[in-house]
């Protein structure tokens, strides 16, 4: 495997660099493969998940969910489950009747169902008892009457089905969202293309499927205040939640997130049993527990939407695009949730890859009885990803160019700004490109390799952080406060939640960094909305880069302090001084110096008990229409892949036997960990690309297939490809990252399903041009084709949906200012 | 998690004090061995006995015994483990072992027994799922309901014959020795494995409840040669959704003498492609023969949708993995190796 060098950028970090003028030294922390500061008691099985937590008197929580896909409620009669032994409280959904959901747009949940259900799974009482056993045997005393409503299994039977309408806001019938763009003038530009293709592709649902069944364990204290102990990623939004719906003072409610056995996009949105929980701490004045099943976490759901889409692209020959027409159909299940900003990410990142003239984008996201769809890594953006990906393969082919070589030929540059507004900042998309055909020994076999063995290139494009917050507000993103005591310790407050992606230790390490002391010196207190500053939450790969900026900004204002009174004592001028090896040091005099312990105890009889913040506000987006809050990001990270696959030609089975991926991520603070996250990222793409799908069966009452982890397949580690990894640098550091270090955690998924189906069409020589690619697909492919047919398999047809008129906005090169016809705040979240 | 729910776990301290407690707990009651078939089917309430009866500690049902010439015998209470491992059986039945390590996880594995293996429930997608599940399709024929959703017109149940060694035994003609307890008797019936097997999802097994599995009486190793080959989607973990298991027997010149194709996991019992083994005894082990032979254990597989993958991409795979295996024991080379590519999802452990 190859990597990074471990020694950063000379003079780059704020030590040294441009952000406080000090003078530039090398970079001693970041950049270094330091162990995790919570790997230790991870790995000893120390470590305390929501599940392990047992409080003195404990009850126990389980939820009956509903047997009907989509039913009026007629009657609940709970008098049996109250009177059973242990039960200690049964709860409605009338207990809790104001209703939530992640974005301000979409308020359509409840914890309980009050009237109707949506779904399979959709919660309908809850138990407290004094043991699970207890709890799970009253479920089967509540009876509960159904009048069932027609089903709705699909876009196509949601586009044609106005009533009934499985929520009663939206567009209309049981279409949620339509958003419609157009980004110069589209028509003008494909008039000015060579060629003009058109390609449907379809993108399979999967889930998150984390190790870890969401728990919390909710407890109310006799003078009226709620902690609630859950395994979330998003802290602060949960907070937020459980004060609307609970209808307590957000003071008085506290959350603790607690170590995250797996999140991916699944435990960002508030979950209703994590309302239901609280109220039952409130009902019983008991601490209440609830984990679920893995049955249950499959109905929480909030995985990749199943996209189709139409992608019509004109290109002259040279392979430029002149304009793309990006059409959408997101099957969003029974909720809104985030799908709002889904419907938005499956096209608002299209023209970051490579120089799109116009642009039109319309995406619709319709209404479904099925489990509630939402961020999965990669938000929204893998599906667009394929659908574009596959289609570059499709356009080089067409034009007889080489596929890399077309692709580099029309990269978008560094600072630019795109067809619709976003403003880039540096890239290595070039260099990743290059650095993955030359691995791949790209030239020497692309259209070379024998019948059934190929590889295949794909590229991406990645948001570090929405550059808005999920509900309107002008307050930081991020906010890290900085404790500093006579005894020489650090603590640093924030936040963000550490889902497993190492968070926490980004914190020590930047802190350390700017302190001049060792991670391991520093106490990390995370997650806690009573202990920690407000930070977002862990999405949009937002938390490197947003906390990473509050913690230098924190660090930097300590350091200022220890610098102040330890130049009073040194008689040197405090810029002179310089922070590492745990020495604050006189650099034109190095024997002229003192403990980082001593400069901390010179500060705190100067200045009193030492403290600092920082914060952290994402740049200001240059777009200005409606809607444009979605996609800007402070900077983007680029990725190219090459997958090589097995492709057997009498049975179609699919092996991917390695993967190329050169991840531009910029400054790695730690490169262990940011290969990790490519690697589990490729795990994930691999999944969705060859065999995750969330599917139902819409005429069993739209039940889910296989809500178990046995039969929902996804890849073991006997599937897993070999990987090779590359950490792309950028040439110049991206001043809007914490030491130039961009997103990892998203971004390498999504050349990785695109980059296996052109694989495959250079194994076999058949377009799969949608996920998953299985056996019986590539099978069907290559027997047409034997028979003089269509090499392909795929979807054939597009639904239409009435869209409305888009909002045009001018590219900046046709002279647009980014304003667009109306003008209104907008939400993004991914 | 899923709870199990309450139940009396009974420890016989021997075979005849197991068959005794059987037969005094009637139709409450169920044998458990390993329990990895057992206990995830309680906690989604497929099976509900009130008495379990435990049989991990029989030492008398974890024994390896006989000679290869005569015939060995595996107690049934040998975990798969112990089996896939054994050395007696790796060089003498390899095809045993094979299909052993096949199964699921090694984690299983350990836990799971070969006689349980034997005697595993069929399975379907409709019908494992928990209690809750099952009741928003109102439940099935198999447990709890009327109608066969796979096949809602049919009278029977089609849930699949999912165990990787019993197409195995039956290939090579091995046998069950059942005991079970009539008031002070002892009954002991000694059966050849595909009369343990019944072509219906819910009755599948041709043994009476209180039948408690003692051994297998594995055939004399006179010549005949076996393998087994298992389609499933990854590696480790999957049931099988087709399995084939071929066992031969040629004359000196090469000439097949006798052949038994037996195909798993597309149908609810191990089922016989007497149509590949007509094509294949008389004629050599050529590529053609074997084609024919292959092509003649189509019409045998039926798979349903109640399982992994596509049903008419499972049948088609019938035909591969017959004449994988077929050319495997002829020594041919595989087609998946000729072609550059792996088998589909297959892995072969040298016979
Ligand atoms: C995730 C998972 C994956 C699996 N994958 C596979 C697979 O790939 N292939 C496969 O074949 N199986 C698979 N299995 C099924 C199972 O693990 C094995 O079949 C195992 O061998 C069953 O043995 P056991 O001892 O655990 O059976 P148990 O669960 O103890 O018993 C199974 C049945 O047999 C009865 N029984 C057991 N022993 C006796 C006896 N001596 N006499 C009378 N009745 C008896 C029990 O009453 C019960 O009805 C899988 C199971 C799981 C949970
Ligand atoms: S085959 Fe039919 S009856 Fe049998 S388990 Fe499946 S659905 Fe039920």
């Amino acid at each position: 495997m190859a990597g990074t060098s471990g020694d950063g950028p000379s003079g780059a970090g704020p030590n040294g660099g441009g952000r406080n003028g000090g003078k530039a030294i090398g970079l001693r922390v970041v950049g270094k493969p330091w162990k995790k500061v919570d790997a230790s008691a991870k790995v000893m099985g120390e470590t305390k998940f929501a599940d392990d937590i047992f409080l003195p008197r404990m009850l126990h929580c389980k939820i009956l969910r509903s047997s009907a896909p989509h039913a009026r409620i007629v009657k609940i009669d709970t008098s049996k489950a109250e009177a059973y032994r242990g039960v200690k409280a049964v709860l409605l959904g009338k207990d809790l009747p104001i209703p939530y959901g992640i974005l301000p747009v979409s308020q359509d949940e409840h914890p309980l169902a009050i009237e109707k259900v949506r779904m399979v799974g959709d919660p309908v009482a809850a138990v407290a008892a004094v043991d699970e056993d207890a709890a799970t045997e009253a479920l089967d005393l509540i009876e509960v009457e159904y009048e069932p409503l027609k089903t709705i299994s699909s876009i196509e039977e949601a586009l044609e089905t106005s009533e009934p309408r499985i929520h009663d806001y939206g567009e209309y019938g049981n279409v949620h969202r339509r958003t419609a763009y157009e980004f110069g003038d589209v028509k003008a530009g494909f008039a000015e293309a060579d060629f003009v293709r058109e390609d449907i592709t379809f993108y399979e649902g999967s889930t998150h499927l984390p190790l870890e069944q969401h728990a919390s364990v909710g407890q109310f204290s006799p003078d009226g205040k709620l902690t609630l102990w859950s395994s979330t990623q998003d802290p602060h939004y949960l907070h937020r939640s459980l004060a609307k719906v609970l209808g307590l003072p957000a003071t008085h409610i506290r959350v603790i997130a607690t170590p995250c056995g797996g999140g991916f996009g699944g435990k960002c949105d508030p979950f209703q049993h994590e309302i239901i929980v609280s109220k039952l701490a409130m009902v019983t004045g008991r601490p209440v527990k609830i984990c679920l099943t893995r049955e249950e976490v499959f109905y929480c759901h909030r995985g990749r939407h199943p996209v189709l889409m139409a992608t019509k692209t004109g290109f002259k020959r040279d392979g430029s695009i002149t304009a793309m027409h990006h059409r959408t159909f997101l099957d969003g299940g029974s909720y809104g949730g985030h799908g709002a900003a889904s419907t938005f990410y499956t096209g608002v990142l299209q023209p970051t890859t490579y120089t799109m003239g116009t642009y039109k984008f319309d995406a619709v996201r319709v209404f479904t009885n099925k489990a509630p769809c939402g961020p999965k890594r990669g938000h929204g953006t893998p599906q667009p990803r394929f659908a574009q990906e596959v289609q570059m393969d499709k356009i080089a082919e067409q034009l007889g160019l080489d596929p890399a070589e077309l692709r580099k030929r029309h990269l978008v540059p560094p600072h630019s700004l795109t067809c619709n507004w976003l403003k880039i900042g540096t890239t290595s998309l070039g260099k990743c490109i290059d650095k993955v055909v030359e691995g791949a020994r790209w030239k020497e076999r692309f259209r070379k390799l024998p019948h059934g063995k190929g590889i295949g290139l794909a590229c991406s494009a990645y948001m570090t952080g929405a550059g808005t917050a999920i509900y309107w507000n002008n307050m930081p993103h991020s906010g890290v406060q900085l404790k500093l005591d006579r005894s020489g310790g650090v603590c640093v407050f924030c936040g963000s939640s550490d889902i497993g992606q190492g968070s926490d230790s980004i914190l020590a390490y930047i802190v350390a960094e700017v302190l001049g002391i060792e991670p391991f010196d520093i106490r990390v207190v995370t997650a806690d909305t009573d202990l920690t500053p407000v930070d977002l939450g862990s999405y949009s790969s937002r938390v490197t880069l947003m906390t990473g900026n509050a913690a230098i900004q924190a660090a930097e204002r300590a350091r200022d302090l220890l610098a102040q009174a330890a130049a009073e004592k040194l008689e040197v001028p405090a810029n002179r001084l310089v922070f590492a090896d745990r020495r604050v040091v006189d650099m034109e005099n190095p024997e002229k110096g003192m403990s980082f312990v001593d400069a901390v105890w010179l500060a705190e009889a100067k200045f009193g008990t030492l403290g600092t913040t920082g914060s952290y506000t994402p740049p200001k987006a240059p777009g200005k229409f409606k809607g444009s809050g979605v996609g800007p990001s402070p900077t983007y990270s680029y990725c190219a892949a090459v997958a090589e696959v097995d492709v057997n030609p009498e049975t179609g089975w699919v092996k991917v036997e390695r993967i190329w991926m050169a991840h531009g991520g910029g400054q790695a603070i730690n490169p262990v960990l940011v290969m990790g996250q490519v690697e589990g990222s490729i795990y994930m793409g691999l999944g969705e690309a060859m065999m995750e799908e969330m599917t139902y069966r819409g005429n069993r009452n739209v039940v889910h297939k296989f809500p178990s982890f046995l039969e929902y397949k996804s890849p073991t580690t006997l599937e897993m490809c070999d990987v090779v990894t590359y950490l792309i640098e950028d040439d110049e550091r991206e001043t809007n990252a914490p030491f130039g270090g961009k997103e990892a955690g998203q971004g390498p998924l999504l050349p990785v399903p695109p980059a296996i189906a052109n694989a495959v069409y250079d194994a076999v020589g058949v377009r799969i041009d949608e996920v998953p690619i299985s056996p019986d697909k590539v099978l069907k492919a290559i027997r047409a084709k034997a028979k003089g047919q269509e090499g392909r398999y795929g979807p054939t047809h597009f639904p239409s949906c009435p869209m409305p008129e888009p909002i045009r906005v001018a590219t900046p090169w046709e002279g647009g200012t980014g304003e667009g016809v109306k003008r209104e705040p907008a939400l993004a979240k991914a | 998690m899923l709870r199990l729910p309450k139940f009396r776990y009974l420890q016989p301290k021997s075979v005849e004090e197991a068959a005794r407690m059987i037969s005094d707990h009637g139709p409450d009651a169920m044998f458990v061995a390993g329990g990895t078939d057992l206990y995830p089917n309680m906690k989604r309430r497929q099976q509900t006995p009130k008495v379990v009866i435990g049989l991990a500690h029989l030492d008398k049902l974890r024994r390896v015994k006989g000679k290869p010439k005569e015939g060995m015998i595996l107690g049934a209470g040998l975990t798969l483990t112990e089996v896939a491992e054994d050395r007696r059986v790796l060089r003498a039945y390899p095809v045993v072992a094979q299909a052993a390590e096949l199964i699921s996880t090694p984690l299983l594995r350990n836990m799971g027994t070969i006689g349980g293996n034997l005697l595993l429930d069929t399975r379907c997608n409709y019908y494992d799922q928990n209690y809750e599940w099952r009741k928003a399709i109102h439940f099935c024929m198999k447990k709890d309901g009327e109608i066969c959703w796979v096949a809602p017109s049919s009278p029977r149940c089609w849930a699949v014959q999912s165990s990787d060694c019993a197409p195995v035994m039956v290939a090579i003609g091995a046998k069950v020795k059942l005991v079970s307890r009539d008031g002070a008797h002892v009954m002991e019936r000694l059966i050849p494995a595909a009369e343990l097997y019944n072509d219906d999802g819910i009755r599948h097994l041709n043994k009476r409840p209180e039948e408690l599995l003692t051994e297998i009486h594995l055939p004399p190793t006179d010549g005949w040669r076996a393998t087994y080959w298992k389609l499933r989607r990854r590696g480790s973990f999957d049931f099988p959704v087709l399995g084939v298991a071929a066992c031969l027997r040629l004359a000196g010149d090469g000439t097949v003498e006798h052949a038994k194709i037996i195909l798993g996991g597309v149908g609810s019992h191990p089922m016989e492609a007497s149509g590949s083994e007509q094509a294949l005894v008389g004629k050599k082990l050529t590529e053609e023969t074997i084609q024919q032979a292959a092509a003649a254990a189509y019409p045998t597989a039926k798979p349903l949708d109640n399982t992994d993958f596509a049903m008419s991409w499972r049948k088609d795979m019938a035909r591969y993995y017959v004449a994988g295996a077929l050319r495997e024991l002829a020594g041919l080379p595989s087609q998946a190796s000729s072609s550059g590519g792996n088998g589909a999802g297959l892995r072969i452990v040298p016979g």
